[in-house]
């Protein structure tokens, strides 16, 4: 402790090389907290969904429609214990920089097959089923565009065009944040009475009374509907979830090479610079040799010299990643809810910032602690 | 009592493919209590044997002992500690550390020590007491001048109350006031606080000041002049 003052003056000596180092390591570790949340956003979001719910989609591509008639024939397969269905409507809000996904829903069988998972207040649930025109949002929605329950809505329809008019009922909240809570849920009715048969379910949403059977229940329901004008394929929500994710490609590996790189390079700045003020600092360091500072005391201040920009750094490119996907409310367009930085992340970022700190120190403190006295005074003098 | 001794000392240097002889057995002492100037050509080895004395070089061969310690079998981690309690250095171009103030630099010496915060202000207040600026201490090096420089580390030299004061060129940079402030603070030194000086000096009104006057060329010891009445 009673060599922080030096370590502190040491680091004040170039105050713009310091601070500019600092920011480098903290853009590191911002970019690296981010873009490995991204990864683990769309690992949970691979693995999200109940095990007793199912996907039916259309055979061909989920982009294409099913028939609304399947719900009859869908109930009757064994083991099938709920149907309700949803349609992507694609609607934006103002001047529509801010995305949001709105769903024409069955209002009451998906609140029912999504209990566990929506939480929705007994008399704002029952104030939504009763209106055609109300809508459910998810609180963050609600949070990032000032809206109030009792508003009235206007999206702009893109998909479905026209002013389409909502009455916001209710909130939801969640149990699982990958979910998202920016979805905005609105009755399928509504759709339907506007735009008659140009409108059919994207897909059917299954409640079945054993997980075990899903493979089963799969098998049964795409060999029924084989010959159909739609044939389907059926999986479950989890996997559903995941072949949504692979749509993106190996991202995984894109966004952890680019990671990795970035705190490459600025292991690389960062250790330039330690170089350099040890460097320009030999004289310094002979004279603290003069009057008695062991090798070992030098190499260690060297070693915090760094530590400190590191962990500095580390605490604001950390601090900003976590702080600035709450402020902004960033899900990534929709792609990404529930954006959050990990503990896990912060654990890792702290982890590269020390080693960042030994490797970017160990060259310069290494030189500095072997550093021959005669040969350095010998410059100055 | 001799507190240096310098046994039979042998001393080269490798310049490129070429051995350089600095010493060859080269045999001096330095009582306690004394003070001592070391004069000669460029290049006769009168810095090399402040190194020598120091600890911050080793001999060839040969024995440097100082206050009992053999200093030339000491290990590096040896030397530091045993510098941080006998040995202040003093250096031509003052060598304070720019970023710190100059009761920071002064105080650099006793970081070593077991002293509290509050000791340590203490008695970097004496030592900047002795040479004389007590009001420069928040002083940074930048804002003195080279006399005050010098002042602040031969303040950082005895702060730590070594037995041994070695100055290289101290007065090498300095102006005449300059000089004879640094010259009459060592002689005071050595008086009042009967610390033993050992001084590299070209200078000659330097030299006048010491009691003893030892003249190295090409490494030899040529001759040892007592100085009459240069002190009290």
């Amino acid at each position: 402790m009673k060599f922080f003052p030096l370590v502190l003056s040491n680091l004040m000596r170039h105050k713009l090389r310091t601070t500019l180092t600092i920011l480098s390591i903290a853009l590191a570790l911002f970019l690296f907290a981010s873009l490995r949340t991204v990864v683990t956003q769309l690992e949970i979001s691979s693995q999200l969904g109940a095990a007793n719910r199912m996907i039916v989609q259309n055979a061909t591509a989920f982009i294409f429609p099913l028939p609304q008639s399947y719900a009859t024939r869908l109930a009757t397969i064994p083991h099938v214990t709920g149907v309700t269905w949803a349609n992507w409507f694609g609607g934006k809000y103002g001047d529509g920089r801010k995305f949001f996904g709105p769903l024409a829903v069955d209002p009451a069988s998906y609140l029912e097959i999504y209990k566990n998972d929506f939480l929705v207040q007994s008399d704002q649930k029952e104030a939504f089923l009763r209106e055609r025109t109300a809508v459910i949002v998810g609180q963050g929605l609600l949070k990032a565009f000032g809206w109030k329950i009792g508003d009235n809505v206007t999206l702009q329809g893109t998909i479905y065009p026209g002013d389409w008019t909502f009455t916001i009922r209710g909130t939801y909240s969640l149990k699982e944040t990958a979910y998202g809570d920016e979805q905005f849920l609105f009755h399928y009715d509504y759709l339907y009475e506007r735009v008659k048969d140009n409108v059919s379910p994207g897909w059917f949403i299954l409640r079945i009374d054993d997980p075990a059977r899903s493979g089963v229940v799969a098998k049964s329901i795409d060999d029924s509907f084989r010959n159909s004008p739609a044939p389907t394929k059926t999986g479950t929500e989890q996997a559903f979830s995941a072949g949504f994710m692979t749509m993106f490609g190996n991202i995984q590996l894109l966004m952890g090479t680019i990671g990795m790189a970035v705190v490459f390079a600025i292991l690389l700045i960062a250790a330039n610079a330690m170089l350099m003020n040890q460097r320009e600092r030999s004289s310094e360091v002979a004279v603290l040799k003069t009057v008695g500072f062991t090798d070992r005391t030098i190499f260690s201040l060297v070693i915090v010299e760094a530590a400190f920009m590191a962990l500095t750094g580390a605490a604001l490119g950390l601090g900003l990643a976590i702080i600035l996907p709450k402020a902004t409310h960033f899900n990534a367009f929709g792609f990404l809810p529930g954006f959050h930085v990990t503990s896990g992340t912060v654990m890792v970022g702290a982890g590269i910032a020390l080693l960042l700190s030994v490797l970017s120190g160990f060259t310069p403190a290494y030189q500095a602690a072997r550093m021959p006295v005669v040969q350095a005074l010998r410059r100055v003098e | 009592m001799a507190l240096v001794e310098i046994r039979d000392v042998y001393k080269s240097f490798r310049r490129d493919t070429q051995a350089v002889d600095v010493y060859t057995g080269l045999t001096v002492d330095f009582e306690e209590g004394s003070f001592t100037a070391l004069m000669g050509p460029s290049g006769s080895g009168k810095s090399t044997l402040l190194n020598l004395v120091a600890g911050l070089d080793k001999p060839t061969s040969g024995i440097v002992r100082v206050g009992g310690a053999e200093v030339s079998r000491m290990n590096t981690s040896q030397l530091a500690t045993w510098r941080s309690r006998t040995i202040g250095f003093v250096f031509q171009s003052y060598n304070l550390l720019p970023v710190l103030t100059a009761q920071q630099n002064v105080e650099l010496p006793l970081l070593l020590t077991n002293l509290n915060k509050r000791d340590r202000a203490e008695r970097v207040a004496i030592a900047l007491g002795v040479v004389g600026l007590s009001d420069r201490l928040e002083h940074y090096p930048r804002q003195l001048s080279g006399g005050q420089e010098q002042r602040v580390s031969i303040a950082r030299a005895i702060v730590a109350d070594p037995q041994l004061i070695l100055l290289d060129e101290p007065t090498g940079q300095l102006d005449a006031k300059s000089s004879e402030e640094v010259l009459t603070l060592l002689q005071r030194l050595n008086d009042e606080f009967n610390k033993t000086i050992i001084v590299v000096t070209h200078d000659a009104k330097a030299a006048e000041r010491a009691k003893t006057v030892l003249h190295l060329d090409k490494g030899v010891l040529v001759e040892r002049q007592a100085m009459q009445g240069a002190h009290g």
